[in-house]
C-alpha cells in the first residue's frame, strides 16, 4: 500500500514536471532563436532611423512607434470601458439567464479570429464613421478585440473580493456605490492590470485587425495625428518577410526581436504598478 | 437592572412579520417588542431562524434576491422598510459573527463609516477613532499602531475592531451575530464586558448560539425554533422557570 502510494506520487510529479517543461521549452526556444538571429541587426540606427532601399535597410522606428501609439490608444479606449462594464456586470446586474448570456457571449467574443475584428474595424470606424484608415479607427479596432479579456479579467477581479467585504461596508450605511468605490475596486485592481497586462500583448502583436483599419505598407513619416496611418511592427514584420524580397534575415529577426521586448517593456511597466499595488493589499 | 418596560420605551416593534427566501419560510409570524436600553438575547438551534431575525432589523437580508418579506417592523414608530436604506444601517449598526476587518488600516478601520457619511475634517476623525477604540476596549493595545494592516490584529481584537467601527457611526441599536463564535474564553469576556458597559447608551440584540452567555449578558431573551418565536421573558424567569418544555429542554441541552 505504503509502496504504491509512493510510486504513484512519483509518477504524477513527472507527468506534472513533464507538462511543465513541454510548455516551458519552445517558449525558451522562441525567445532564443529570436534573439540569436535578430541581435544582429539591432543598433542605435536600426532602432531610430526610417526604412531604406525598400525596407531592405536603415531602421523601423515609425512601426516602433505607430505600435505604440496603437497599443496606448486601445488601452485608453479599452479599459476604462472594459472596467465599467464589469463593475455592472459584477455588482449591478441582476443574476438572471440574460446576465447569464451576455457573460457567455463576452467569454466567448475573445476566441474571435482577430481578422473578423478587422473586418469589423473597416466597416465600422474606417467606413461608417469616416475615420479612414487612421491611428483612430485602428486603436478603436483593437480596443474592441481586447475588451473581451479585460472585461473577463475585471469581472473576475471584482469578484474574488470577499463578500463579507461587502456586507461590512453596508452594514456601516454606506451606499452600493460607496462601497463598490472604496472597498470592491481598490482591492480588485491587481486582477485588473492583469487582464490589462494581457490586453496589451494581443493588441501589440496582431497583424489583421490593423491590416484594413490603419497599418501603412510603407510610410518613412511619423504620423502627426490620429487620423493619420501608421507602420505598425506586427504589419511591418509581415510586409517585410512575405511581400518585399530579398531582405536580410536578420532584419526580419531583428524586428521581431524589438516587438517582443516592446511588449515585455509594457508588460514590464504595468507588473510594476501592479507589484504596487499587491503591497498595499492588507489582507 | 431593572428597566420598565413600558411602551414609551419600545425602540423596535414587530408586528406579524413573515421572511422567506423562495418558498422557504425563516420567520413565521413573528410578534416582538424591544426596548431601548436593553440586551435581547436570542437563543435557538441553527436554522431557527434568529440570524435572519437580525437581519431583517437592518435589512441586510435585501442583498438576497429570493427574499420575501410580509408584516410591519417599526423603529422609533416609522416602518423601517419606508426609511432610507444607509440612514436605517447608520442607524442600526452590526458586528458579525466572525471578526470581519475591512481590508484597511487599523484606522481606517474605524473611520470609514464616518468618512461614508461625510466626515472630513481629520481631527474629528481622528477624535471619532479614539472614542470609538475607547468604548470597545481596544484604544490601549492599539494606539501605537493605528497605521498597521487591521488583519495583524488577533481575532479578539478585531472583534473589538469591528464593535468599534460599528460604534464610530453613532448607531442607536447594535445586532450582534453570534459575535464570540470564533473567540477564546478571554476575548469572549471582554467582548460581554463591552455590551454590558453599551447598553447604557445604545439598544443590544445579540444572537448567539452559546447559551450561557445569554444568561451572562441578556436582560431579556429569547428562543427561536424553527422560525417561531417559542418564548420570550427575562431572562432570569428563561434560565430558571420557563413556561414551554422545548425551552427548557433546549437550555438543559436535551437537544441543540
Amino acid at each position: 500500500m505504503i509502496m504504491n502510494s509512493k510510486k504513484s506520487q512519483k509518477i504524477a510529479f513527472f507527468l506534472l514536471l513533464l507538462a511543465t517543461l513541454l510548455i516551458v521549452v519552445p517558449v525558451g526556444l522562441i525567445v532564443v532563436i529570436i534573439i540569436q538571429k535578430g541581435i544582429g541587426a539591432i543598433s542605435w540606427q536600426f532602432l531610430t532611423d526610417i526604412p531604406r532601399k525598400g525596407m531592405r535597410e536603415g531602421g523601423i522606428f515609425p512601426a516602433i512607434v505607430g505600435t505604440v501609439y496603437l497599443v496606448t490608444g486601445a488601452i485608453i479606449f479599452a479599459l476604462p470601458v472594459g472596467l465599467l462594464a464589469a463593475i455592472y456586470l459584477s455588482e449591478y446586474a441582476k443574476d438572471n439567464f440574460v446576465t447569464r448570456m451576455i457573460k457567455l457571449a463576452i467569454v466567448n467574443l475573445a476566441g474571435v479570429p482577430s481578422v473578423v475584428y478587422g473586418l469589423f474595424g473597416l466597416a465600422i470606424f474606417v467606413i461608417f464613421f469616416k475615420f479612414g484608415t487612421s491611428i483612430l479607427a485602428g486603436s478603436l479596432t483593437l480596443g474592441i478585440m481586447i475588451l473581451p479579456v479585460i472585461i473577463t479579467t475585471s469581472r473576475e477581479a471584482l469578484e474574488s473580493v470577499p463578500y463579507s467585504f461587502r456586507e461590512a461596508s453596508l452594514s456601516l450605511g454606506a451606499s452600493k456605490w460607496q462601497t463598490i468605490r472604496h472597498i470592491v475596486l481598490p482591492n480588485a485592481i491587481p486582477g485588473i492590470i492583469t487582464g490589462t497586462i494581457l490586453g496589451i500583448g494581443r493588441a501589440a502583436g496582431e497583424t489583421a485587425p490593423i491590416l484594413f483599419t490603419v497599418a501603412a505598407f510603407y510610410l518613412p513619416l511619423l504620423p502627426k495625428g490620429v487620423f493619420d496611418q501608421a507602420m505598425a511592427l506586427p504589419y511591418h514584420l509581415y510586409v517585410i518577410s512575405t511581400q518585399v524580397p530579398n531582405v536580410d534575415e536578420n532584419i526580419r529577426y531583428g524586428t521581431a526581436l524589438v516587438l517582443l521586448f516592446l511588449v515585455l517593456f509594457m508588460n514590464l511597466i504595468a507588473i510594476i504598478i501592479r507589484y504596487k499595488f499587491r503591497k498595499q493589499k492588507k489582507w | 437592572m431593572v428597566i420598565p418596560h413600558t411602551n414609551a420605551n419600545i425602540k423596535i416593534e414587530i408586528t406579524n412579520l413573515d421572511i422567506w427566501f423562495d418558498s422557504t419560510q425563516a420567520v413565521k409570524n413573528l410578534n416582538l417588542k424591544i426596548y431601548a436600553n436593553e440586551i435581547l438575547s436570542i437563543i435557538g438551534p441553527s436554522n431557527s431562524g434568529k440570524t435572519t431575525f437580525l437581519r431583517m432589523l437592518n435589512r441586510l437580508n435585501e442583498l438576497d434576491s429570493n427574499f420575501k418579506i410580509s408584516g410591519i417592523v417599526k423603529m422609533d414608530r416609522k416602518d423601517i422598510t419606508k426609511m432610507d436604506i444607509e440612514l436605517l444601517r447608520k442607524q442600526v449598526g452590526m458586528v458579525f459573527a466572525l471578526p470581519l476587518p475591512l481590508p484597511l488600516s487599523i484606522f481606517d478601520n474605524i473611520a470609514y463609516g464616518a468618512r461614508m457619511h461625510g466626515i472630513k475634517n481629520k481631527q474629528k476623525l481622528a477624535q471619532i477613532v479614539e472614542q470609538a477604540l475607547q468604548k470597545a476596549y481596544l484604544w490601549e493595545e492599539v494606539k501605537d499602531r493605528l497605521s498597521t494592516s487591521a488583519f495583524k490584529l488577533s481575532g479578539g481584537q478585531q472583534q473589538r475592531l469591528c464593535i468599534a467601527r460599528t460604534l464610530a457611526v453613532e448607531p442607536e441599536v447594535i445586532l450582534f451575530d453570534e459575535p464570540c463564535s470564533g473567540l477564546d474564553p478571554i476575548s469572549t469576556a471582554k467582548v460581554e464586558e463591552a455590551m454590558l458597559k453599551l447598553k447604557k447608551d445604545y439598544t443590544i440584540v445579540l444572537v448567539t448560539n452559546n447559551v450561557k452567555q445569554a444568561a451572562r449578558v441578556g436582560d431579556r431573551t429569547a428562543f427561536f425554533l424553527n422560525g417561531d418565536l417559542v418564548e420570550i421573558d427575562t431572562t432570569d424567569k428563561i434560565f430558571t422557570t420557563p413556561s414551554d418544555q422545548r425551552t427548557n429542554d433546549y437550555i438543559s441541552g436535551k437537544f441543540g
